[in-house]
Order: structure tokens, then sequence, then C-alpha cells
């Protein structure tokens, strides 16, 4: 297969440029965080995205879905990125239908997301920086289990129907097994949710769970196997979240080049000088070089490939790194102008900090990639 | 199954009955790369066999149509014989500037005649190319050249000096920019083909920092060259120069993906440095500087093979080769001062038989050409930023 975007996916690239361009466009963020909207995003563009099938990406055609795949998926994203679209649309049909897909939950829930009637959360992290450690516990209690414990870095926790929760059912804190996931109600007794507004306007949440009782039937797959179906959420998330992030730093760049050209300064047009220029076309490499690795761990992804671990590894890092890059030299070539919260710029800035921290920023990522060299 | 599914079934059949099991093995040094040419000396029995193997199929230059010693396969089944090369770790059988960069041009730009007379030697390895482009005063100024070729009725008398020209003291023949008009800089330029064994044809080669000398000074002293030789027509050679360079910069950039098999760098760490009890390199800061690194390098390799892809396709910038170059070249670079750096002292040593000669430290010297030759980084970025950017000048 080659890398780069066949016929139907290029044509999925036209059809969704212009939709999020015209319905979600980057005034959309500015007037939600103006209004200090409580959810962060639009429910009525969450089912717009419904009735044009989006929410459904990934979910099989025979559960009424596109059926489509990770490449497709980041095509929406890039184009979520590109705009700043605040939008459930990485978590809930990205991330949390891959955590969903074959367990017994996945029909009750995936009709509704296909309906647009749900928002989905992932309640993972439990420190400030993203680990592979699972402390919240869900032990057995009557007919179900009792979960103790907090999570946090939520995105949409604080509006979101289904709360998928990893704890942990047996084992060890460090141990990569032992970990069940749970599809919790946002309103479940003992449950408190905080929400903590991100620099970049989102909004996430601080779980705090203190003795929530679940039935039996919360479980996602199996008890004491939930590692599986969270690798594969992360994996699908981390790609995801790679996609949005180069859609991030190519919208940041494209207006930086737009910048260049048209701001004169001693007389000429500022995109002239040699030192811009030459930062511009490393920025340029960087981003390219960055695409290439997202499509290949997206491919990967696609044919179930063995080496599909590795290379999403590689997309989230390098997407993370030039994206920080592109923010970083388009706020500095816009001058005081990029300081300023009128103009756009800065919107990229903060969008492109969180998604590059998001379930593991580039040393992490790095890390695991040399655990996994062996070194 | 589809026919590039029997494609690759048939190539991994063929490829493992007739790769030699040494053909498989990681090049020891520079010597065990297969150049071909009139003065070719196998380095092993195996070595000629693979080249000769693979010629016969036109699998030197598979993507090459058939009547002039290429293979005749379609972009999907030139990256299957690819990937297919790569999974056995198959050496590349034959290396050449006449395949990565004459080729290519002649392909577009020769005749009919030019073609069947020069390109199945490049596909069989017969003859050995260089490339006589840059000058003392034609450095990244390459339009600026000034070897000069007068008419002599049917054919040029070529005078001047070239300098950086690889390997040109084992190469047979030259492919060279000579100034055929003063009367415009890119307009004054021709593309013409000769005999390094003419008359008038010297070389000496340059000792560099790493001790070896792949480059020469070539230097030309009446050398005539018949008009039939030229490619393109008069004045007309810097698009097929440039064209030329797209190629050039292809391969180099090549370097930044650091061959295929175990990687060297890791390998050489764990070597020198060794784990510490959970397994990680017990030089902390060294492993990050390794694993950033490696996150780049990977993500190149997806850039090169999207890269080919694209470039397959027609659907790749025609700048794009810059960008693949300032890249490539620098990366190599930042492999090298890391594979410095985890070998610590051994790295150091120049001649012992236990550091190959000075393998180690004499390959990282040669890296820092890698950004200067085939157009600086700095040239690169500068077309980036015009071509593909399109900032204004």
């Amino acid at each position: 297969m080659p890398l780069y975007l066949d016929d139907d996916q290029t044509a999925l690239q036209d059809t969704i440029r212009d939709f999020i361009a015209d319905a979600a466009p980057v005034s959309h963020l500015r007037a939600l965080r103006d209004a200090d909207d409580p959810a962060g995003f639009s429910r009525d563009l969450w089912k717009r995205f419904a009735d044009m099938g989006f929410t459904g990406i990934l979910i099989d055609e025979a559960a009424g879905g596109l059926g489509l795949g990770h490449v497709e998926a980041g095509v929406v994203l890039e184009e979520i990125g590109r705009n700043l679209s605040p939008s459930p649309f990485l978590t809930t049909a990205v991330a949390a239908v891959e955590a969903l897909r074959g367990s017994a939950q996945a029909d009750r829930w995936f009709s509704r997301i296909l309906a647009g009637e749900t928002v989905a959360a992932l309640a993972i992290d439990e420190a400030a920086k993203h680990r592979d450690r699972i402390e919240l516990t869900a032990t057995r209690s009557g007919n179900g289990f009792r979960l103790t414990g907090a999570k946090r870095f939520v995105t949409h926790g604080y509006v979101a129907d289904l709360l998928i929760v990893a704890a942990r059912t047996a084992g060890s804190e460090a141990d990569r097994d032992g970990i069940t996931l749970f599809a919790i109600p946002r309103d479940a007794a003992n449950l408190t949710i905080t929400p903590a507004r991100l620099a970049d306007s989102s909004i996430a949440a601080h779980l705090a769970f203190e003795g929530v009782d679940v039935d039996a039937d919360a479980v996602i797959g199996e008890v004491d196997a939930g590692r599986a179906p969270l690798d594969r959420l992360l994996r699908a998330g981390r790609t995801g979240a790679s996609a949005e992030l180069l859609g991030v730093g190519g919208g940041a760049m494209d207006m930086t080049m737009g910048y260049l050209k048209q701001r004169k300064q001693f007389g000429q047009a500022i995109g002239s000088y040699q030192a811009l220029q030459h930062r511009a076309a490393h920025l340029y490499s960087e981003m390219e070089v960055a695409r290439a690795a997202v499509l290949k761990a997206q491919q990967l992804l696609d044919a179930d490939s063995n080496r599909a671990d590795e290379a999403v590894l590689v997309a989230k890092a390098m997407s993370g790194m030039a994206t920080t890059l592109s923010v970083n030299e388009s706020v500095q070539m816009h001058g005081g102008i990029g300081m300023t919260d009128e103009y756009d710029v800065g919107f990229y800035m903060k969008r492109a900090r969180v998604l590059t921290e998001l379930w593991g920023d580039p040393n992490f990522h790095a890390d695991r990639l040399a655990i996994a060299a062996g070194y | 199954m589809t026919d590039l599914d029997r494609f690759r079934t048939d190539t991994r059949a063929w490829l493992t009955a007739n790769c030699p099991a040494a053909m498989r093995q990681p090049l020891r040094s520079d010597d065990d790369v297969c150049w071909g040419g009139r003065r070719y000396a196998p380095s092993s029995p195996e070595q000629k066999q693979w080249l000769d193997a693979m010629a016969a199929r036109g699998w030197t230059v598979p993507d090459w149509p058939i009547q002039y010693g290429g293979g005749g396969l379609s972009p999907a089944e030139t990256k299957v014989l690819r990937e297919e090369m790569a999974a056995i770790r198959a050496r590349s059988p034959l290396n050449s500037f006449g395949i990565s960069m004459l080729g290519p041009a002649l392909l577009k730009y020769g005749t009919e005649e030019q073609k069947l007379d020069h390109l199945p030697k490049i596909a069989r390895g017969e003859i050995r190319w260089c490339q006589g482009y840059s000058e003392p005063n034609a450095g990244s100024d390459l339009a600026s050249l000034a070897t000069s070729a007068e008419d002599g009725g049917d054919h040029y008398i070529v005078n001047g000096q070239k300098v950086w020209t690889s390997y040109a003291d084992k190469a047979d023949w030259i492919f060279c920019l000579v100034r055929t008009s003063k009367a415009s800089k890119q307009g004054g330029i021709s593309f013409v083909l000769f005999d390094m064994a003419s008359d008038g044809v010297s070389t000496r080669p340059i000792l560099l920092i790493s001790g070896n000398s792949p480059f020469c000074e070539t230097f030309f002293d009446n050398v005539k060259v018949p008009k039939a030789n030229r490619v393109h027509d008069e004045n007309k050679g810097w698009d097929v120069a440039k064209y030329l360079l797209g190629h050039e910069r292809e391969m180099i950039s090549g370097m930044g993906l650091g061959g295929s098999g175990k990687n060297p760098l890791i390998a050489g760490a764990i070597a020198t440095i060794g784990l510490d009890h959970d397994g990680r390199l017990a030089d902390p800061i060294l492993r990050a500087q390794i694993a950033l690194f490696e996150v780049r390098a990977q993500a190149f390799s997806a850039m090169s093979e999207r890269f080919i892809d694209e470039l397959k396709a027609g659907r790749a910038h025609p700048a794009q080769p810059s960008m693949m170059k300032y890249y490539g070249t620098e990366l190599n670079k930042d492999r090298h001062e890391l594979m410095m750096a985890a070998g610590g002292s051994d790295a150091l040593e120049w001649e012992s038989d236990a550091s190959n000669t000075g393998a180690m430290p004499r390959a990282w010297l040669r890296t820092k050409a890698n950004s200067i030759e085939g157009g600086t980084s700095e040239i690169q970025l500068n077309i980036i930023a015009k071509r593909i950017l399109e900032l204004p000048s």
C-alpha cells in the first residue's frame, strides 16, 4: 500500500475539510471560550457529526457505522486540529469505540454514539505525567465491584455520559496486567467530578472515586483482562492525537507562511529574509517527516500489523515534537501580534501543548521506543 | 491472490534461491560495496554471483524499461522487490552514480542512441561513472562554472578543472557540465559525456580529514569530446544538471536511513556502556539522546517510503528532494555524533586492527561532507523556502 492517501481518502478529506472549516472554524472555539461555555464544545455540532456518519467512522458497517479505519479517522482529526474545533470525536468516536469493540457493552453504546447522543471520556491518568501505573482499585463487592481512587486529565469528564475507567483488580500497582476496564455513568453515587479548564480552554476533569459501587455488567470485556482493550484504546487515541497535532502544527504553519508573505519591514516582505526563510524551511521539513510517521502508524494499525505498536510510539513523539516547533516558530515569526489574544496563533500554541501531553509526551514515547529496542 | 501477491511470492522464492548467504550480511566496510566498472575486482565470488544474477533479471535497476537493461517493473512491484530484499537483508547488488544520477537524466533527456549505448552498461555494472560538477570557484554557486568547451566542428575541445569529483580516479566515464557560451550564466552550460581514458584527462585524489580520498581534482587539457556525446541541446545543460541533482539529493538523503538490520548505534552503545539492572542503557542522558534521535530516524524512514511512493506516482513536489537531502544528511551527522559519544575512547582509535583501522571515526568525519556535497543544507533550505513555501525573494 503506498504511503499517501488514496482517492477515497482524499475525497473524504475534501468533504470534511469544507465541513469543519465552515461549521467550526477557530472563531467557533473563541466564541465558546468567550461565553465560558460549561461543556467546552457544541452538542449541536456533535449531532451534525453524527448525521454525517462521522461518529461511527470506526464502527463496523454491520453495526451501522462507516466501517472505516484509522487513516480516515485521522483525516477527520487533522481538520479538527487545523480549525482547533472543540469536539469529543477523539475520545468518543476513536478511543472509546476501540475500547468497547468486541465487548458485550459495544451494542448498547455504539448505537448511542452513532446517534450523537453519547459523549465518552477516558479515565486513565492518575498522575500529572502519563505513565502505565494504574492504582485506582476495583474490589469485588456484592454482585459487582467497588471503585476507590482518583483519576485526572479526563477530557470531557464533566459532561460525558460514558466514563471508561481503568482500574486495578489484581496484582500490584506497577504490574501491566491485572487491570479491568469499566463503563461507568457520570451520575454514579460517591463519584465526585470536578471540572478543570485547561490552557487551551478545553475542560478536563478530576474524578474522585470514594467507594463507587457498580454492577458486574459494567465491566468492559473480561475481569483482569483490561490491558488488551486499554492498549487498543491508547494506540488508537495516540494515533488520533498525532493526526490532530498535524492539523494544529500545519494550521499554525500555514498562518505563518501567509504572514511572512504579507508583513513588510524595512520596505520588504519579511519572508524575503533568509534568516526567516531557513527557519520556515526547517519547520516545513519537520512537519513533513511527522506527517509520514503518522500515516505509517495509521496504515499499520489498519493492517493489524505487529509493527503498529512501535510506529504509534514514533508517530506520537514525532508529531508532538514537530508541532511544538511549529507553534513556537509561528508565534516568534509573527512577532508581537502573535502574543495577543486577539490573534489566533496563540490558540494553536495552547492546543498543541495539551495534545502533546495527552496519553504520553515525546519523552514518554521515546523511552518506550528504547525499551522496545532493548536499551 | 492478486497479481501483486503472486509477484511477491515469486520474488521471495527467487531471492531465497539466488541471494547468496554472504550477501545477506551487513557491509563490513566500503570495500564490500559493489561499484562495478572496467576495473571491478569483486571482493568475493558471491558478490559477483549476486550482481550477475540480479543484472540478468534487470533488477539492478528494476523500474527501468527492459530494452535499457532494466526490469520493467511497476512502482508497486519495485516496492515489493525492495521490501522483500530488506526482509532478507540483501545487500544492494550494485551501487553506482550511473544508476542513481546519470540514468534518470538519460531516460528523460537522452537520445534513443544514447540510452541504448549507455544504460544497459550501467545496469550490468560494466561502466562506472563519475560526476563533473563542482569547480574551485563554483561550489554552491554551481552555475558560475568555467570549464570551457570550444566548438571544434563535430566535437568540443574541453579545458578546465573540476573538484570534489567522487571516485574520479576509479571511474570509467564522466558526466560533465561545461561552458559552451559566456552570454548567459545558466543558459551557457552544456551536459556532456566522455571517457576518462581520453587524452588530456588527469585526476589527483584529495586527502580529506578522514584520512581517505574519496574525492579528486580532475583536470581537462584539450580533451576531445564528440558532439554526439552531448545530452539535450547545446546551452540547455542546466536543465539536465538540475534534474540530475534532484536524483543525487534523493540518493544522499538515503544516508539518513542508516541501513537495514541491527542498529549499529544502539548495538554499539550497549556494547560499550552496558545495561543497568533494569535493562536500560547505563548512561541515562546518552540513552535519552539516542531515544529521541531514534524517533526522528524512524519517522524519516517513513518519510523516505512516502517520498518514493509519491515520486513514483508523480505526486511529489519537484523540490521535495531538497527536503529529503536536508533532513537525511543532518540526521546522518547526528547519528555519527551519537555513535562517537557511545563509543568513547574506542571510537577514537585511528589505526588499530580492533578499530578496523579507525572505521568509526573516519566514517564520522566523512558524514560532515553530507550536508555540503550535492548542494549544502543552506542551499536546500533556500530551495524549500522559494519553491515549496513560495516565500518572496
